[in-house]
């Protein structure tokens, strides 16, 4: 276990841990290594960006931490946590309200059901979303339905013995798609909930500035294999603002060595 | 729209403001109660105010160019009547048909007839919806018969359901069953179809948050798969319900079946008859009631995709 250098040495408990994973797709010459031995921690309770360019295999690493795939080699331990996942989509099921498709992810969870819609209701509320139970997806805005999104990742966290520990929220540049407006109020919404809740977050991003803006440490990966190249403990005080120059400063050494990473592929 | 959802917006901070002071430090109170009322308002903005027209105005854009194109049938009609292409007795006008159709539909033969053809259609529909429901389930569900099956079903809606009548009544005689297994010989393959698509094309990014919260084997079908593919298995009905018309009205004219009264057996015995007026007159509520009937699915279409968004 040589990659256990690598870990803080104070953590024993680690909410995600990580040991040489690898992820290949494919095989023989249309072999595919998307991730190679990449090893990495979120201590309970931390915000963990993971950066990089296309081709990283972020959301290969996401899937596989949320148990959608599986490893090719190594281990991943989440400790019993109980894992969601957000996409940049909301993927929201249009057929159902807003309230029954977080009453859905509550049944899911094994909440009986006389307490998922109040349940349901807290969890809207906790997004400001409350008066928008009864409204369909569609009639939502972008931001609004990423908001449901994330309400209905939150139940899938819902616990009945109220442990707020080991919960570990996984997305996958979950505000991506949105505009730069809505971006901010989002970013301080997660920001918020994440303290709230106590949360363990792995956010997938190649927005450098929102990874500084969010991160207690960002993990720069390398693209095509995935390889963890390098990382940034963030030690900035709460809130931040994406547009300080204490976030910018940050956000263009981490992009230097991002292009420095890129640029490799060039050559 | 507009008015409640901007009521609503005014709600959120007081509601939400003790939950969040709680659980902050005091002195981010304000700060979480700016970030209500900003997200507040970005939502008013962003919901803005709907454009929703009236029901008689849109009933109205709908219906007219309906009653211009009938406008125009019958005046094309009328204008081959006016030609003397026919005589009048061969090639009756609007006005004398129009008349004995009026006639009919106050006798109780003709709504025993059209009783009894409806009677065939509904049973035949349900039994296609049942048989197409199981073949279609089965084919997307397993790859195997999806590659022995999937083309032959596709081939099955191109053949023309009248060849298939010189074998059903072989097998059945005259009977009703032959005329039940033409129908659904017809209509299921469209139903198997439309489910079959439906499930093809349920959204992958809708079944990786399904698999994320846990959905497999039949909960993933009842509460995902199944609904996804609704839009186009109503699509299947409505395709599947043409069908199994224009093959009940086949099977009403060739099979006969000894004193029954059916909108077929109406119809061929006013062509035995040379009643053209009587004749005309048959093929316009046969029509009529095809046009209803896809009307009403094209209704349930209409609803299920407005309320999933997918209209407009």
């Amino acid at each position: 276990m040589t990659e256990a250098v690598t870990a803080a040495p104070s953590r024993t408990a680690a909410a995600v841990r990580l040991r040489g994973v690898s992820k290949a797709f494919g095989s023989g010459k249309t072999r595919l290594l998307a991730l190679d031995q990449v090893s990495l921690d979120v201590a309970p309770g931390e915000f963990v960006c993971l950066l990089g360019a296309s081709g990283c295999g972020k959301s290969t690493l996401l899937n596989l931490v949320a148990g959608l795939d599986k490893v090719s080699a190594g281990t991943i331990d989440t400790e019993d946590a109980r894992v969601a996942l957000m996409f940049q989509e909301p993927a929201l099921f249009p057929w159902l309200t807003v309230t029954a498709n977080i009453e859905l992810a509550l049944k899911m969870r094994g909440v009986p059901r006389a307490g998922r819609r109040p349940r349901a209701a807290e969890l809207l509320d906790s997004v400001h979303l409350g008066g928008f139970a009864r409204k369909r997806p569609h009639q939502l805005s972008g931001g609004m339905r990423q908001r449901v999104a994330l309400a209905r990742a939150l139940a899938l966290t819902e616990d009945d013995t109220d442990g707020g520990q080991g919960t570990v929220l996984l997305m996958d540049e979950p505000f991506g798609a949105l505009d730069a407006m809505t971006r901010d109020l989002l970013h301080d919404e997660i920001e918020r909930i994440w303290r709230q809740r106590a949360l363990s977050v792995l956010f997938v991003t190649h927005n450098v500035r929102e990874a500084v803006r969010l991160g207690d440490r960002v993990v720069l990966l390398s693209s095509r294999p995935g390889r963890v190249v390098e990382e940034f403990p963030v030690p900035m005080d709460r809130p931040r603002r994406i547009d300080s120059t204490e976030v910018a400063s940050l956000a263009a050494a981490i992009t230097d060595r991002l292009r420095e990473e890129v640029g490799r592929h060039g050559a | 729209m507009a008015h409640d959802t901007t009521s609503r917006n005014d709600a959120p901070p007081p509601d939400t403001a003790p939950g969040t002071a709680a659980d902050t430090a005091a002195g981010e109170a304000p700060a979480a109660d700016r970030l209500n009322r900003e997200l507040a308002g970005l939502d008013a903005l962003e919901l803005g105010g709907g454009t929703g027209r009236r029901l008689a105005q849109r009933t109205w854009s709908a219906a007219w160019p309906m009653l211009a194109a009938v406008v125009i049938a019958l005046l094309a009609w009328q204008a081959v009547v006016w030609s003397g292409w026919k005589e009048p007795w061969v090639l009756p006008g609007p006005r004398d048909t129009f008349p004995v159709l009026w006639d009919q539909v106050t006798s109780s033969r003709f709504w025993k007839a059209v009783a009894l053809t409806m009677r065939r259609a509904i049973i035949g529909f349900a039994l296609s919806i049942a048989v197409g429901v199981v073949i279609g389930g089965l084919v997307s569900q397993f790859r195997v018969l999806r590659r022995a099956f999937g083309s032959l079903i596709t081939g099955l809606q191109t053949m023309p359901s009248i060849a298939w009548f010189p074998l059903a009544i072989l097998l059945f005689k005259l009977s009703e069953s032959a005329i039940l297994f033409v129908v659904v010989l017809g209509a299921a393959p469209s139903i198997a179809n439309g489910l079959i698509a439906g499930v093809d094309y349920t959204p992958p990014i809708l079944l990786r948050a399904g698999k994320v919260m846990g959905l497999r084997g039949l909960l993933l079908y009842r509460h995902l798969v199944l609904p996804a593919s609704l839009p186009s298995f109503i699509a299947g009905l409505k395709q599947g319900w043409a069908f199994a018309w224009r093959s009940l009205m086949a099977g009403e004219l060739l099979v006969i079946i000894g004193s029954t009264t059916s909108l077929g057996v109406l119809l061929s015995q006013a062509r035995e008859f040379n009643n053209t007026a009587d004749m005309i007159s048959y093929m316009i509520v046969i029509l009529v009631i095809g046009i209803v009937i896809d009307q009403l699915f094209g209704v349930l279409d209409r609803a299920v995709r407005r309320r999933w968004g997918l209209e407009d």
